[in-house]
């Protein structure tokens, strides 16, 4: 195991909700932050709570002309302004150039971004695959701390995939996604959860950065290896559904032959990967259009080294 | 029979005090999908039909499957200009105007091939099929408490589900009532199933709705073929009031639906229980004197048509006996 690593102090922290303009848990709790920040603040820091797609959330919708959050790379960032750019491309600049600029000294130390899914994903943790101390230790925290129920860590991007969403903007992430919500709802109890796993979150930072030492832990994660889309007719519709079984079983076991779609005629189409996997984002509405049915992850260990600000 | 002869033997064992009511057969059906565009269920269940329509073929009855909102399934959203479901009325049906809403235009198209609402031509039954993101299992729609007919095939399903629970909303209701897709039709039926989130498709959710429409039409044929239905009751919800989210002054939603409400649809709500849960954690009771029972409790789709929930009272509906004019 490595030896202890220092990292220096956090203090600039923003909270992002509706990066998705209808995944309402994050919306509705930055809105009432704006209004009332006190929740927000720590002995040793303030962050701020920002609304990150106010068009879209004006329209209840996912986004306006393109997925916000797979616009944060530089070719989007690094872009010139044109008359007929989407506005997601506007807002992904501005965005950059308020808690970025991605990759520089001057960015902020920690970007948390607020999700639902209509997946039975309950609440879970979602890192970055390169970024592995700050936030892991931050998840651990979380698992330890937050008694409110079992808060799985699920790594993203492929390691040599460009960082694509809106915490990539600041020098460490973290999405919370919580689900099962419908797109446009609010439901109480994944408002709750989220509020309290925010506040455990800052409560983190807040040790970090009065000097706590954090000691070496192993934890299990769930590592992003690619997705599935849905049986599909030669027009692009989909002739199948995700099979009853599969529904709802985000996080579970998916063996070779397990069924995973059922055909509007009734028969069955089993997973024909070779080794066990764990599928997450089963049946999420966004999705459909990305080709998407459920994403396959493998469960890894990691070993995360002992941990005290500089 | 003759068809010049239907109409006036219908009226008159209408008229008598006989318990058995003379229907008229029911040879044309529709079901509707995509009435709104991101109800997935209907969708699907109809794209399916109108490619391999052999399970909702019953002898002797025309079936037709119908997409009535295209472009609003094809950008999967609920509608493009206005919703569908609610401009089915005189006004709408009637408009000429050079710059109409996709909507109504579409109703007046839907109006040509499937109505006239109204007339002795229009459909005999329609099924327009939907999804909710609330909690209601799967729900009958009745607009009329005298329509025996329907009451009648509400009963069958009912019986056809048992044990499994099968509400029936009855949404008869002075200024409540909406003009729906299927009211033309002489009788209309809504089939409301949930909960399923916009833009998803579920196996279980269109698996309960296909049974729906089975039930629905083995009714038909049997109706059809001469069986007479004895008088039956029928338990309904019937709607009283809409119940906004408490707002701002901006208009803002500053508490939402308690987590003791949340998916309890069809369960009595009584003064004193939690309805609304504040930003600051306070509890907003119900303060009706008599039980209540909600639904539509948390539909996305309300929350700009500014309904957290709709309040309905238990009704016991008798359905007089029935029997094919034919038979």
């Amino acid at each position: 195991m490595a030896a202890l690593q220092r990292l220096q102090p956090v203090s600039h922290v923003a909270v992002s909700g509706g990066t998705h303009g209808n995944e309402m848990s994050g919306i509705y709790l930055v809105k009432h932050w704006l209004r009332e920040p006190s929740a927000l603040q720590r002995d040793s820091f303030s962050a701020t709570p920002f609304l990150a797609n106010p068009l879209a959330i004006e329209r209840c919708v996912r986004y306006v002309g393109r997925d916000l959050n797979r616009t944060f790379t530089k070719q989007f960032l690094n872009s010139k302004a044109t008359q007929d750019e989407p506005y997601e491309v506007q807002r992904a600049r501005k965005i950059n150039q308020l808690y970025g600029p991605k990759g520089s000294a001057q960015a902020f130390d920690f970007l948390f971004e607020l999700h639902n899914t209509t997946a039975n994903v309950g609440a879970c943790l979602i890192a970055s695959v390169q970024d592995n101390l700050l936030p892991m230790h931050m998840c651990h925290f979380i698992q330890t701390h937050c008694t409110l129920g079992h808060y799985p860590i699920l790594l993203y991007n492929l390691p040599d995939q460009e960082a694509y969403s809106i915490s990539s903007v600041a020098k460490h992430g973290l999405a919370f996604e919580l689900g099962p919500q419908p797109q446009g709802v609010l439901r109480a109890d994944l408002l709750t959860q989220m509020g309290a796993l925010v506040a455990c979150a800052l409560d983190f930072i807040d040790l970090f950065n009065k000097g706590t030492t954090f000691p070496a832990f192993e934890t299990e994660a769930y590592r992003f290896i690619g997705s599935v889309d849905y049986p599909r007719h030669p027009d692009g519709e989909l002739c199948a559904s995700v099979h009853s079984k599969l529904q709802d079983k985000d996080f579970l076991p998916l063996r070779p032959g397990d069924p995973i779609f059922q055909t509007f005629s009734g028969e069955e189409i089993l997973y024909q990967g070779h080794a066990t996997i764990y599928p997450v984002f089963i049946n999420e509405a966004a999705y459909y259009e990305k080709k998407i049915a459920f994403n396959k992850t493998e469960k890894c260990s990691l070993s995360i080294p002992a941990l005290q600000r500089e | 029979m003759l068809n010049e002869f239907q109409q006036p033997l219908k009226l008159l064992n209408r008229m008598t005090s006989c318990s058995v009511v003379l229907e008229a057969p029911v040879q044309r059906v529709a079901i509707f999908g995509g009435t709104h565009g991101n109800e997935l269920s209907g969708v699907f269940l109809v794209k399916h039909w109108q490619k391999n329509g052999a399970e909702i073929q019953r002898s002797g009855l025309q079936v037709t499957p119908f997409i009535t909102n295209p472009r609003a399934v094809k950008k999967c959203t609920r509608y493009i200009d206005c919703d569908l479901n609610r401009v089915f009325d005189p006004d709408n049906l009637g408009k000429v105007m050079e710059d109409i809403p996709y909507e109504v235009r579409k109703a007046q198209e839907i109006n040509n091939l499937f109505g006239p609402k109204g007339s002795d031509v229009a459909y005999d039954l329609i099924f327009d099929l939907h999804n909710t993101t609330s909690n209601m299992g799967g729900t009958l729609i009745l607009e009329n408490s005298g329509n025996d007919f329907i009451m009648q095939m509400f009963h069958y399903i009912k019986n056809a589900l048992a044990p499994e629970s099968c509400p029936v909303f009855l949404i008869e209701h002075p200024n409540l009532k909406y003009a729906t897709t299927r009211s033309i039709a002489k009788h209309p039926v809504g089939v409301e199933v949930g909960p399923q989130p916009q833009g998803v498709l579920r196996a279980d959710i269109l698996d309960k709705m296909r049974k729906i429409i089975k039930h629905g039409l083995d009714f038909v044929r049997i109706f059809n073929e001469g069986e007479e239905f004895p008088p039956c009751t029928i338990e309904v919800y019937r709607i009283i009031e809409k119940v906004d989210y408490p707002r701002n002054k901006n208009d803002d939603i500053i508490a939402i639906i308690h987590p003791c409400l949340q998916d309890q649809d069809w369960q009595p709500l009584n003064k004193g229980d939690p309805v609304f849960l504040t930003c600051d954690g306070e509890t907003i009771a119900y303060e009706g004197d008599s039980t209540v029972y909600p639904t539509f409790v948390n539909e996305a789709a309300y929350y700009e048509k500014k309904q957290a929930f709709v309040k309905t009272v238990k009704v016991k509906l008798t359905a007089k006996g029935l029997r094919s004019s034919s038979s």
